[in-house]
């Protein structure tokens, strides 16, 4: 599983931080999402969730692909 | 899977306004259960006249929030019963009140406030919350039974919590709480709804003068001194913030312990495995959705809904406790459970205009359930259940007044 984030529609809701708090980050700045890193295959449930749970359509899964960041 | 026709199946019934009357304190309004049996999408005529559209399940309602094909602009709405301070033609939002406005008008106001509601800050916040939850049901205890556990708890607490952030003076809470009050009472003539609303605006505005020219260690000084706002913005601003920082969270915390005391095997349960508490929050705000009027979205071109074709110009009304009681979507919808996992309920809306304050209600909420029932292990209601005052008179719904005793 493969992560993007775009910033440019992100509401700042917090959702992600809430759900997957390893994965996601709120950059303090502007309050907006920041991926800290790409989720292991043990985290693909949870990044799914938050992927799923964000208001704004912000997050992504990326097709399969390379599992490199 | 689209219907074919909506011809083909039964006459679609016309809803003549919202519903609000309910035969269960916790339950949505009967009439619209039944509505998201028969089809997730019916048809509504608004006050004004207008023939618009009402959703009540789950998929739909979230996907027409998530939607821009579908606008929050204050101008194209209808509202979906008469609400005093919802004109049938009403002018395009005032500065500041982001949540009548699209991108990128909202885009820029709540660019301005996310850094300030991140779940890190809100959870900065919550030692102060939990001496602020301490002192006042310390001072109920002291008072002695029975007292009115929205007055002495559910009501003050979310409301100095806000004012601090904000920097407004506590004790100018009577002034709000009462405008509040006036404005989101559905009985209140526009011309009283609207007096409150300009009598806030004032006030807030006033504050926002004082603050250029001595700031403090608040929300509205930030916003100032950000440079990217006028007054009359950041008065407005202030004013919704004000508003939704103490309305929401007091009817979530006096309807939510009302509903525990109700439901004594859940109260068990949270009082045996406070672990639970993350979970109980999410239940209560998908099982009592205090959001029971609106939200509205206009549709900006003609879009196809669940097989039924909302034209350009056309408001749809998205029944938020409806959806949040979806079987769909939630087993068992409509028992308390504080065991399931509720996340991705919509009592915070969805889309773009999820509530900016979502993190720091549910901080509120935790620290307020925790700290209750861990004070007072007899909590019980000091009157018949069926004479707990319910807010359906309100545009925010919840208890009046909770009489408890211990």
């Amino acid at each position: 599983m493969r992560i993007n984030v775009d910033r440019d529609i992100c509401c700042g809701a917090g959702m992600c931080v809430l759900t997957a708090p390893d994965i996601f980050e709120q950059s303090d700045e502007d309050g907006l999402v920041v991926l800290l890193r790409q989720p292991d295959a043990a985290e693909a449930d949870i990044a799914g969730e938050a992927t799923q749970l964000c208001p704004s359509g912000a997050i992504t899964v990326a097709d399969e692909g390379d599992p490199a960041n | 899977m689209a219907k074919t026709m909506p011809t083909s199946v039964a006459p679609m019934p016309l809803v003549d306004g919202l519903p609000v009357e309910r035969s269960d304190p916790f339950d949505p309004p009967a009439v619209l259960e039944a509505l998201r049996e028969e089809r997730p999408i019916s048809r509504l005529r608004y006050p004004g006249g207008s023939q618009g559209w009402l959703v009540t399940s789950y998929p739909l309602a979230r996907a027409v929030l998530a939607d821009p094909r579908f606008s929050r602009r204050r101008e194209l709405q209808h509202a979906p019963r008469r609400i005093a301070f919802e004109e049938e033609h009403p002018g395009p939002a005032e500065p500041g009140f982001f949540i009548g406005m699209d991108p990128p008008e909202h885009t820029r106001y709540r660019r301005q406030l996310t850094s300030h509601f991140t779940v890190r800050r809100m959870r900065d916040l919550e030692d102060r919350i939990a001496r602020i939850t301490a002192e006042h049901l310390e001072a109920m205890e002291r008072h002695g039974p029975p007292a009115d556990l929205v007055a002495a708890f559910a009501l003050p607490i979310p409301s100095l919590v806000i004012c601090e952030l904000l920097g407004v003076p506590y004790t100018d809470r009577e002034k709000f709480q009462h405008d509040t009050r006036v404005l989101l009472h559905l009985d209140s003539s526009f011309e009283e709804a609207m007096g409150a609303l300009v009598s806030l605006r004032q006030y807030l505005h006033g504050l926002v003068v004082r603050k250029r020219e001595a700031p403090a260690d608040d929300l509205i000084s930030t916003l100032i001194a950000g440079g990217g706002l006028d007054d009359e913005e950041v008065a407005g601003i202030a004013v919704l913030l004000l508003i939704a920082g103490h309305e929401t969270t007091a009817n979530m915390l006096g309807l939510g312990t009302f509903a525990l005391l109700q439901h004594p095997d859940q109260l068990a349960a949270l009082r045996a495995d406070p672990s639970l508490e993350e979970n109980a929050v999410e239940e209560l705000l998908r099982y009592l959705t205090i959001v029971h009027i609106g939200p509205t979205r206009a549709a900006l071109e003609d879009v196809e809904l669940d097989g039924e074709l909302v034209r350009a110009g056309e408001v749809v009304t998205l029944s938020l406790p409806a959806a949040n009681r979806d079987p769909e979507r939630f087993g068992n919808p409509d028992g308390l459970d504080l065991r399931r996992s509720a996340t991705g309920h919509l009592a915070f809306g969805h889309g773009i205009h999820q509530c900016l304050g979502q993190q720091l209600a549910r901080i509120e909420m935790r620290t307020g359930f925790a700290q209750l029932l861990a004070r007072f292990p007899n909590l019980r209601l000091a009157v018949e259940p069926e004479n707990v005052q319910l807010r359906t008179d309100m545009a925010i719904y919840g208890v009046h007044s909770l009489p408890v005793a211990w």
